[in-house]
C-alpha cells in the first residue's frame, strides 16, 4: 500500500471538471485507489462520489493506492493532482 | 408595473418581450415490471443514446460559446459512465422490479439531493446537472424527441431554472436576458449571460405562472431587478440608458488606434497583461500599446523538464513579432511552492507566498535561470524586448541578477551568437523593494509595481480568504503611499514606473495614479480601451 498527502491548490476545490479528470486518471491503473478527506474515503473512480466529498482549495486530501501497479498509480495520481488541481 | 429582485450576472440593461420557458417533463410513472432484465438492457441502450447527444451538444457549444463554457456536457457526460449511479439504477429495477424511467428519475433525485445538502455553493448548484442528465436519460427511454424552444423574435427569457441543455439550444442571436427563479451565480446560464455579454437575473422573486408570453419586461442588470409591465416614463428612461450603454461600446471602439494623452497632453502608456502567447490576439483586438506583464510560467508548467533554450527562444521571439515593434516585458519565472513544478526539487513549505519562490529560485538554480536568459538575450535582437525580474528585496540581489547576465553575454559573445542585452526592469511588489526603491533605482531601467502581492505582504491578509473581506481595502493608504515613493524615487533616477497589478485596472484609481506620475499601467486586455478613455477625459 502507498499513500501521500496533497494539499488542494485550486481555488475551488475538486469541482466538476476536474473531478472527471480526475476519475478518469484513476481508472488507468489496477490499483485501487481511495481520496481520504477528513472523515469521508471513497473511491477515486467515480466523478459523483469524488464530488460529493466537497472538497475546497486549501483543504488536505490523503490518496491511498492499493494493487500490483501502486507504485505507478501514486506516482501518476501525485503528477495530475500537481498539475490539475 | 411589477417590481422584481434578483441577483445579477452581468451588469446590462435591455428591455422586450417575455418569452416563458416551460419544462415539458411530464411526470414519470412507476410500472412494475415483468422482466426487469429488459429494463436494464433499454437501461443501457438509452445510456448510449443519451451519450452520443452530449457529444454533439459539446462540439455545438464549442463553437457558439467556447471550451470553457461547452466543458459542462463532458462532465455530463462523465456522469452518465459514473459506476454508483448505475448502480443505483440497476439495482433499484433488479430489487423493486420497477421500470428503468422510473428507476433513473429516482436515482437522479437522490444524487441531486445529496449535492444540494452539501455546504458548498458550487457544489449545490451541481444538483442541477444531475437532474439534467437523469431526465435526458428518461426522455431517451420513453422515446421522447428533445425540441429547442423556438424563439421567434428577440425576448428576455424567463424561467423556473434553465439546464445548459436547455440554453445550448436557443438561438443565441435572440436572447436579450435570462431571468431564472432559481439557479445560482455559478450556474451555467449565469456563466452563458457572462460570456455573450447580455443582462441577466438569478434567483430572482417572480411567480412564473402569473408571466405570459408577450409581456414587456425591463432586465435591470445594474440594479439587480426585472420591471414587468413598465410605464411610459420607465420605458423612456431605459431606452435612453440602452442608448447610452450602446454608445459607450461603440465609444470604446472608436478610441482604438488612438494615443493614451491625457489633455494637457501627457503620455501614458497602457499595455497589456498576458500568460501565452495565445493571448496576444487579445492584446491586438484590444489595441494595447504594448506588453506590460507577459508571465513566462506557462513555458514552465504542466511538464516533466524545463524548457529547453530553443523552445523559450521561439516562444518569445513569436511574441515579439506577433506585436511588430510595440514592448513585450517579459517577466522571469515566477513560481514557488504553491505550483508543484517536479523537475525544480521544491519542497512543500508551510507558507508558499514568503518561501523558495521567483527570482529567490532563479539565483540559486542558476542552470534555468541561465537558459532562460539565453533565450531572453537572444529573442530580444529580433524585437522589442524587456525583461523584468520578479520579488527583488535587495540590491545584493540585483547585483547577483547582473552578474549572471553578464555570465550569459560573455557567453553568447563567445558562441559567436546574435543577442541583444534589452531594457532590463524589477517588479516592485515587496514592501522591502519600495522603501528601498531609491537604491534600486540606479540599478535598473525601470520599476513595475505588482500591487497583488504588494498588498498582501503591505496589509498581510491573503485575498483568498474571504473571512478577511471586512478587514480588506485595495485603495489602503499605505499603498497608496508606497506608490507615490516608488514612482518619486524612479522619476529622480530617470526611470520610468509602471503598475501591472489588478490595482492597475481599477478604474476609481486611474486618475489618481496619473496625477501621481504613474507612466505605465498593464491591465487585463478587456480592461485597455476602458482606461484609454478615462485618461483622455483628464
Amino acid at each position: 500500500m502507498k499513500s501521500f498527502r496533497y494539499t488542494i491548490t485550486d481555488e475551488i476545490g475538486i469541482h466538476a471538471r476536474p473531478a472527471g479528470l480526475l476519475v478518469k486518471e484513476a481508472g488507468k491503473y489496477e490499483s485501487s485507489i481511495r481520496i481520504k478527506s477528513g472523515e469521508k474515503s471513497v473511491e477515486a473512480t467515480g466523478l459523483m462520489a469524488v464530488m460529493s466529498l466537497g472538497v475546497r482549495g486549501g483543504q488536505t486530501i490523503e490518496i491511498v493506492v492499493e494493487g500490483s501497479d501502486e507504485e505507478k498509480a501514486a506516482a501518476g495520481m501525485k503528477q495530475f493532482l500537481e498539475q490539475n488541481l | 408595473m411589477q417590481y422584481f429582485k434578483g441577483k445579477s450576472v452581468y451588469k446590462g440593461v435591455t428591455m422586450g418581450p417575455v418569452l416563458v420557458y416551460k419544462k415539458h417533463g411530464e411526470q414519470v410513472k412507476r410500472k412494475s415490471v415483468e422482466d426487469p432484465e429488459a429494463e436494464i438492457v433499454r437501461l443501457r441502450k438509452a445510456l448510449d443514446t443519451s451519450k452520443l447527444q452530449l457529444q454533439a451538444l459539446y462540439e455545438k457549444a464549442v463553437t457558439e460559446v467556447g471550451e470553457a463554457s461547452a466543458a459542462i456536457f463532458d462532465v455530463h457526460k462523465m456522469m452518465l459512465e459514473d459506476e454508483d449511479y448505475l448502480e443505483a439504477a440497476i439495482n433499484m429495477i433488479r430489487t423493486e422490479s420497477v421500470n428503468a424511467e422510473y428507476a433513473v428519475t429516482m436515482t437522479g433525485n437522490n444524487f441531486s439531493q445529496m449535492f444540494s445538502a452539501m455546504a458548498d455553493d458550487y457544489m449545490k448548484a451541481r444538483a442541477a446537472d444531475v437532474l439534467d442528465v437523469s431526465l435526458r436519460l428518461a426522455r431517451n427511454l420513453c422515446g421522447d424527441k428533445e425540441q429547442g424552444m423556438q424563439i421567434q423574435q428577440p425576448s428576455v427569457i424567463v424561467a423556473d431554472d434553465l439546464s445548459p441543455s436547455e440554453t445550448v439550444q436557443m438561438d443565441k442571436e435572440k436572447i436579450l436576458a435570462f431571468v431564472t427563479v432559481h439557479g445560482s451565480t455559478n450556474s451555467h446560464t449565469a456563466i452563458l449571460a457572462r460570456m455573450m455579454n447580455i443582462p441577466a437575473l438569478v434567483g430572482t422573486d417572480l411567480d412564473i405562472s402569473a408571466l405570459s408570453d408577450g409581456m414587456i419586461a425591463v432586465v435591470d442588470g445594474f440594479e439587480g431587478a426585472m420591471i414587468l409591465e413598465p410605464d411610459d416614463a420607465t420605458c423612456e428612461n431605459v431606452r435612453r440608458r440602452i442608448r447610452e450603454e450602446e454608445e459607450k461600446v461603440a465609444l470604446l471602439q472608436e478610441l482604438k488606434g488612438k494615443d493614451t494623452v491625457t489633455a494637457d497632453g501627457r503620455k501614458i502608456n497602457v499595455y497589456a497583461n498576458i500568460g501565452n502567447v495565445g493571448d496576444i490576439g487579445y492584446v491586438l483586438e484590444n489595441d494595447a500599446e504594448g506588453i506590460g506583464l507577459f508571465r513566462s510560467e506557462f513555458l514552465y508548467l504542466g511538464r516533466e523538464d524545463a524548457p529547453s533554450e530553443e523552445e523559450q527562444f521561439e516562444a518569445y521571439k513569436q511574441a515579439a513579432r506577433m506585436m511588430a515593434g510595440k514592448k513585450v516585458i517579459i517577466r522571469t519565472l515566477d513560481i514557488g511552492a504553491d505550483k508543484q513544478v517536479d523537475y525544480l526539487g521544491l519542497s512543500q513549505e508551510e507558507n508558499p507566498a514568503l518561501g523558495f519562490r521567483a527570482i529567490r529560485i532563479c539565483l540559486k538554480q542558476p542552470d534555468i535561470f541561465k537558459t532562460q536568459l539565453r533565450a531572453l538575450l537572444r529573442a530580444a535582437f529580433y524585437g522589442n524586448i524587456s525583461i523584468m525580474y520578479p520579488m527583488v528585496i535587495s540590491t545584493g540581489e540585483v547585483q547577483r541578477i547582473r552578474a549572471v547576465v553578464e555570465d550569459v553575454v560573455q557567453e553568447l559573445e563567445e558562441q559567436g551568437i546574435q543577442y541583444r542585452v534589452p531594457e532590463q526592469g524589477i517588479m516592485i511588489e515587496t514592501p522591502a523593494a519600495a522603501l528601498i526603491s531609491d537604491r534600486l533605482a540606479p540599478m535598473v531601467d525601470f520599476f513595475s509595481i505588482g500591487t497583488n502581492d504588494l498588498t498582501q505582504y503591505t496589509l498581510a491578509i491573503d485575498r483568498q480568504n474571504a473571512k478577511l473581506d471586512d478587514f480588506y481595502n485595495p485603495h489602503h493608504e499605505a499603498i497608496m503611499r508606497m506608490i507615490q515613493m516608488v514612482v518619486e524615487n524612479g522619476h529622480k533616477h530617470g526611470k520610468w514606473v509602471g503598475i501591472c497589478g489588478e490595482l492597475g485596472a481599477d478604474t476609481e484609481l486611474t486618475q489618481q495614479f496619473v496625477r501621481m506620475g504613474v507612466d505605465e499601467l498593464s491591465v487585463a486586455p478587456s480592461m485597455v480601451l476602458k482606461i484609454r478613455k478615462i485618461i483622455r477625459e483628464m
